[in-house]
């Protein structure tokens, strides 16, 4: 008998385990489900599953009666577009901002004790600044992601870029490296990695600014639909929104470490 | 051309002497050997031939000129670890030096200019036997593999000197044969004066036309940093003649 750090689960096995605590979460939900519905078929707290057939047939399928829009792909299209713009800029101040303080030492005198009280202030904390100064539309939600994103990316972009070994700048210098060229050629190439594992890392986040943001002050989103609905404790549109919204935010992960793989083959670790 | 003059040369950290007073002249195309106790300083004086360093006092002279404050070009480094890219192949690693040269702006080489830098970096890969491996990532090479590249890396560029920190020491006693057979090789083809440091006495005296030995004169017990070290040995080497260390030297050396 191997010890257990040793045990490797097969390929199929592994598969069986991580299915596991999905079906048992789903088991359990239907078992409660029923039971509560067994009590009091009114109750609204775990609909049963027919109920979420039904949710998603009218918000997804259907038009909505009062706008004319199928709700469900409006709410998705209006907060991706919201949350792929606010990740490009955040990652362009990223990539921008951590190499040229990783790199010069200039730049870090001046940014960088700056960055670092920026990552501090709670985004939330100056949402209504915000809402104030930019209005309601979409630029101010747009800007609180970014607020609250970017300078964790910033960060976390020039500390990879202030680990590299001084070796290799010294390498490069005695190649006949300017400062401009070990910027681009030789420091900004292996930041690349870092960016996507940082952005990786503030998807969570970005997806509670989101969703922050379109609760206060919105009139279509995901994050509005399901503020909007809990008045009426619709458990029956929440927990689908939920799912989906997990999905979007696992799809997005899992696309990012496929093009880390992809494109930057030489950072993986083996 | 590249000759070496030191003159009463000092290096001091804060209270912490590490060298004193070195005079030294290396003549161009000399190929030293430095040994010596660990933190007596020999790493300390290439950082300072490399231009990473100021000396305290004194005064350090490359062709009669004191050494840029800067690393550059005419002044290669092979360090023990960690001087590879490692986001770029085999190749464009040896690539990258004469890509820096041939365009300021890009760093890149495009059409006529690229197959010439392509005819050289392939015979030289050629020459370090890794031309099988010209595709793959520094993490896929072997140890020695990655310092047969970082030297190649170093001498594409035709450095004036070449400087070597204990380039073999994290390698195989068995594979160094190959790789001095290479650097004596790389030296008589490109004209360079090189330091070397080196732990391994045999190699110092298999490599080089010169030998130093750096170590303390003086020492204080009760403040070791009061004294620093200066080359205590200053020995000529002919490799034709297959100079070995004599047992007597031996003993003193690694007292
Ligand atoms: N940047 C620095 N600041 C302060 N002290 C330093 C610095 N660099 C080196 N030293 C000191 O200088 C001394 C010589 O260091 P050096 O690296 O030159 O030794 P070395 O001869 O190369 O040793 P080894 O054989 O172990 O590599 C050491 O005592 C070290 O502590
Ligand atoms: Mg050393």
């Amino acid at each position: 008998m191997p010890r257990l750090v040793n045990l490797y689960p097969s390929r199929g096995s592994a598969l069986a385990l991580g299915a596991l605590p999905f079906l048992i979460l789903i088991a359990a939900y239907l078992f409660g489900s029923a039971a509560r519905l067994a009590e009091n078929p009114d109750d609204k707290l775990l609909p049963a599953p027919s109920a979420f057939v039904d949710t998603l047939k009218s918000y997804a399928v259907e038009e909505d009666r009062r706008s004319g829009e199928v709700l469900w792909w409006l709410d998705t299209g209006a907060s991706m577009k919201r949350l792929l713009v606010a990740l490009a800029i955040s990652a362009f101040i990223g990539i921008a901002g951590g190499l040229a303080i990783g790199a010069l030492p200039v730049m870090r005198s001046l940014f960088g004790p700056f960055v670092a009280a920026l990552a501090m202030i709670p985004p939330l904390a100056i949402l209504p600044i915000l809402f104030i100064a930019l209005g309601l539309g979409e630029v101010a939600k747009i800007a609180l992601i970014v607020f609250g994103v970017a300078p964790c990316i910033v960060r976390d972009v020039s500390l990879r870029a202030g680990e590299l070994p001084k070796e290799q700048l010294i390498k490069a210098q005695t190649l006949g490296a300017s400062s401009w060229l070990l910027a681009t050629r030789v420091i900004l190439p292996q930041l690349w990695p870092r960016l996507i594992d940082a952005l990786r890392l503030t998807l969570g986040s970005a997806w509670l600014f989101l969703i922050a943001a379109e609760a206060i002050a919105s009139t279509e989103g995901l994050g509005y639909r399901i503020f909007l609905v809990r008045r009426y404790m619709a458990m029956d549109v929440i927990l689908p929104y939920v799912i989906w919204i997990t999905l979007l935010a696992y799809t997005m992960d899992w696309l990012l470490r496929l093009a880390r793989a992809r494109f930057f083959p030489w950072a993986e670790t083996r | 051309m590249a000759s070496v003059t030191v003159k009463h040369l000092w290096k001091e950290y804060g209270d912490q002497v590490v060298l004193e007073n070195l005079n030294l002249h290396v003549a161009d195309r000399e190929f030293v050997t430095i040994i010596g106790a660990s933190g007596c300083g020999k790493t300390t004086f290439l950082r300072m031939l490399l231009g990473v360093e100021q000396p305290t006092k004194g005064q350090l002279l490359i062709d009669g000129q004191p050494v840029p404050a800067e690393p550059g070009p005419d002044r290669g480094i092979v360090f023990q670890r960690y001087s590879l890219f490692p986001h770029l192949s085999v190749l464009d690693n040896l690539m990258l030096g004469l890509e820096f040269s041939g365009s300021r702006w890009l760093g890149k080489l495009f059409g006529a200019k690229r197959r010439e830098a392509l005819e050289k970096a392939e015979s030289l890969l050629e020459a370090i036997g890794l031309h099988t491996a010209r595709d793959k990532y520094p993490s896929q090479l072997s140890g020695g593999m990655q310092q047969r590249l970082s030297i190649a890396q170093s001498v594409i560029r035709e450095p004036k000197i070449l400087l070597l920190d204990e380039p073999f020491g994290a390698l195989d006693p068995g594979i160094t044969a190959d790789m001095h057979e290479i650097i004596l090789r790389l030296w008589q083809a490109n004209r360079m004066t090189i330091f070397m440091i080196t732990h391994d006495l045999k190699e110092s005296f298999q490599l080089g036309t010169r030998l130093l030995v750096f170590d303390k004169r003086r020492h204080d017990p009760h403040a070791p940093e009061r004294y620093g070290a200066t080359v205590t040995y200053d020995i000529p080497l002919n490799r034709k003649k297959h100079t070995a260390p004599t047992p007597a030297l031996t003993a003193e050396l690694v007292r």
